[in-house]
């Protein structure tokens, strides 16, 4: 069902970088613990310069896919048995996550993940650890996540488990900053945020993208915020994509409205509803 | 002033500087635990294997001479030298560097993300592994360790404490010693947790081992070191007791004598495993003056362990450990 977005793809301006795109997935399969098999062949490309959303229910595998991007599956038993991801052109999935940071690529991990007993400043620094610059330049880098994030400047004294979700959030995703990172792998930044917050944060990704032009992969739920924000999408479902296109298609897109943001021409349908007719439609694609 | 309170001072004063080797022992758990949640059941040992190891360099010893002589029929013993003190213990802090590599390049490595149960079934067998290596490397004689440290009563404390109250106290010197070295060595470990980068990604590891490794914090590389920085503490430990008690397996018993400290303290705190030791040595010593008498004495053998009892029902985390903190 993904084939006439794809046809539509080429003449989508925003996406000019997609034959030589900067992180290049090709048909993963992951395993955890030697028998879960949790991705059946996943690829995606993302350019340089773009943020590329990932879309998906729960399950559906977008945290295993960056994590397999990041090389954070090792240390949970998971397994890259087939496929290829390249950075630039190289083999990264067998590599070290240190090895990845230093090469651009950070992740900001689902549910925050903030060192709570460290304070926020002290998080921050952190994500400078893989760097061999001066002290000049981490203060300035410090004083440029800062101007990004003035809540946490206010907050850098305090330790980072006190502080709230949204500063939590912030606080993680500055801290992939310091990094000086080309490409940030953002997992579920909405999560158990109020809307307001997930705006801002968006916004600030946008802006972290536009200004400072980080290439950004992100994994969502959100379909809708992240379809707007995004240039490019990819739904994932139970470990394949099954729909990709540019964000602004996707949204117009009438499987997509069904599915992912609850919409249809006959105005809004109960649950039951959907289900049968994802169901139908299955059989018969 | 009366005779019972100066002899009551004299024993907290010998109780604070026993409570500082305790503390020195519980410190080294406290390393390990903290950075990578294994209680590390060879500790003691491990105070034991350096201090055999500093003995047997000093003493210019052929390492597994029983072993080489049983193969190759040749009858090694000593290399025929004796190396200065200062210059066997960096040779020992080597060796521990090592054993920490070793350690976590052939065990723990391979046992990421497993149960601590499993983690610290794998420090059982390290503690026995370490028992027979050091047997087998240095012997299991029972050997004296001599570093230069002094021994003896202090005179000047006697001297002085008999002019001001007519009752001279009597503090070991080895202690006082002891003490200082303790103290240092907390001080410098503080520093190096809180003011360098190493100490801060060592403290990131310990709140959270899967974002330190997404910002690029290499898990190996501070697991090495904490297990090292533990390798140091267990030598300055294994160094003290054997001055005072001789280099035997009795040694590595020690250990056990920590456990109650760690539950005063707290396992995750530095200052913690200070004053935990403190009190115990304190505590044990004024309890076996004051109370012993009434129940019959020998109350030394039992009271750190009671007091960690009521310590494990009232407050589980200890005095000073890290609060578990929970948002709401």
């Amino acid at each position: 069902m993904s084939q006439p977005l794809t046809q539509a793809r080429s003449d989508a301006a925003p996406l000019a970088g997609m034959d030589d795109p900067l992180l290049d997935v090709s048909n993963i399969e992951v395993i955890y613990n030697h028998v879960i098999l949790v991705l059946k062949g996943v690829s995606l490309k993302v350019p340089k310069g773009g943020i590329t959303a990932l879309l998906g229910g729960n399950g559906a595998g977008k945290t295993t896919t960056l994590k397999a991007i990041s090389a954070l599956l090792h240390s949970e038993r998971g397994e890259v048995t087939k496929g290829r991801v390249s950075y630039r052109g190289e083999t990264v999935h067998n590599s070290d996550p240190a090895d990845l940071v230093r090469k651009g690529v950070i992740q900001v991990m689902e549910g925050r993940h903030c060192f709570e007993h460290l304070t926020v400043e002290e998080n921050l620094l952190t994500g400078f650890y893989t760097r061999k610059a001066s002290k000049a330049e981490m203060n300035a880098d410090l004083e440029k996540v800062y101007s990004y994030f003035p809540r946490l400047k206010e907050r850098r004294k305090s330790q980072a488990g006190y502080t709230s979700g949204g500063e939590q959030q912030m606080c993680a995703i500055g801290r992939a900053m310091m990094a000086k990172p080309e490409t940030i792998l953002l997992d579920e930044p909405s999560m158990g945020l109020a809307p307001q917050l997930v705006e801002e944060i968006f916004g600030i990704v946008k802006e972290l993208n536009e200004r400072e032009g980080v290439t950004f992969l992100l994994a969502e739920q959100n379909t809708n915020v992240a379809l707007r924000f995004a240039h490019y999408g990819y739904i994932l479902e139970s470990g394949r994509v099954v729909m990709d296109g540019p964000a602004a298609e996707l949204r117009e897109n009438p499987d997509v409205k069904e599915f992912y943001l609850g919409m249809s021409d006959e105005g809004r349908k109960s649950f039951r509803d959907v289900r049968s007719y994802r169901r139908r439609k299955r059989w018969l694609s | 002033m009366p005779d019972q309170v100066l002899f009551a001072m004299e024993v907290t004063l010998n109780g604070l500087m026993a409570g500082v080797l305790y503390s020195l022992v519980a410190l080294g758990f406290v390393l390990i635990f903290k950075a990578s949640g294994i209680f590390n059941y060879a500790q003691g040992v491990m105070a034991l294997f350096a201090a055999a190891t500093l003995v047997g360099i000093m003493d210019g010893q052929v390492p597994f001479s029983h072993l080489i002589n049983a193969i190759f029929g040749t009858d090694l013993h000593h290399f025929g030298w004796h190396v200065p003190a200062l210059l066997a213990i960096v040779l020992t802090v080597g060796v521990m560097i090592v054993l920490a590599w070793l350690v976590q390049k052939l065990v723990m490595r391979h046992l990421v993300n497993q149960e601590p149960i499993i983690l610290f079934m794998a420090t059982i067998g390290l503690a026995y592994f370490l028992e027979g290596l050091s047997d087998l490397m240095w012997g299991s004689s029972i050997k004296t360790l001599d570093v230069g440290l002094p021994q003896g009563i202090n005179d000047t404390i006697d001297r002085v404490t008999f002019d001001a109250f007519g009752y001279g106290f009597f503090i070991d010197n080895l202690d006082i010693v002891a003490a200082i070295i303790a103290a240092l060595l907390v001080i410098a470990l503080m520093a190096f947790n809180q003011y360098t980068k190493e100490g801060r990604a060592l403290r990131a590891v310990a709140d959270d081992h899967q974002a330190a490794l997404s910002v690029g914090i290499s898990l190996n590389f501070i697991w090495v070191l904490v297990w090292s920085l533990a390798g140091f503490v267990a030598l300055v430990a294994g160094m003290m007791w054997g001055a005072k008690s001789g280099v035997q397996f009795s040694l590595s018993l020690i250990a056990l004598k920590a456990l109650p400290v760690l539950m005063l303290g707290g396992f995750t705190s530095i200052p913690g495993a200070i004053v935990g030791g403190l009190i115990i040595g304190v505590g044990e010593k004024l309890f076996e003056f004051l109370i012993g008498p009434m129940v019959g004495g020998a109350t030394e053998n039992w009271f750190a362990y009671v007091l960690a009892l009521l310590f494990l029902v009232f407050r589980p985390q200890g005095l000073f450990g890290e609060k578990i903190i929970e948002r709401v």
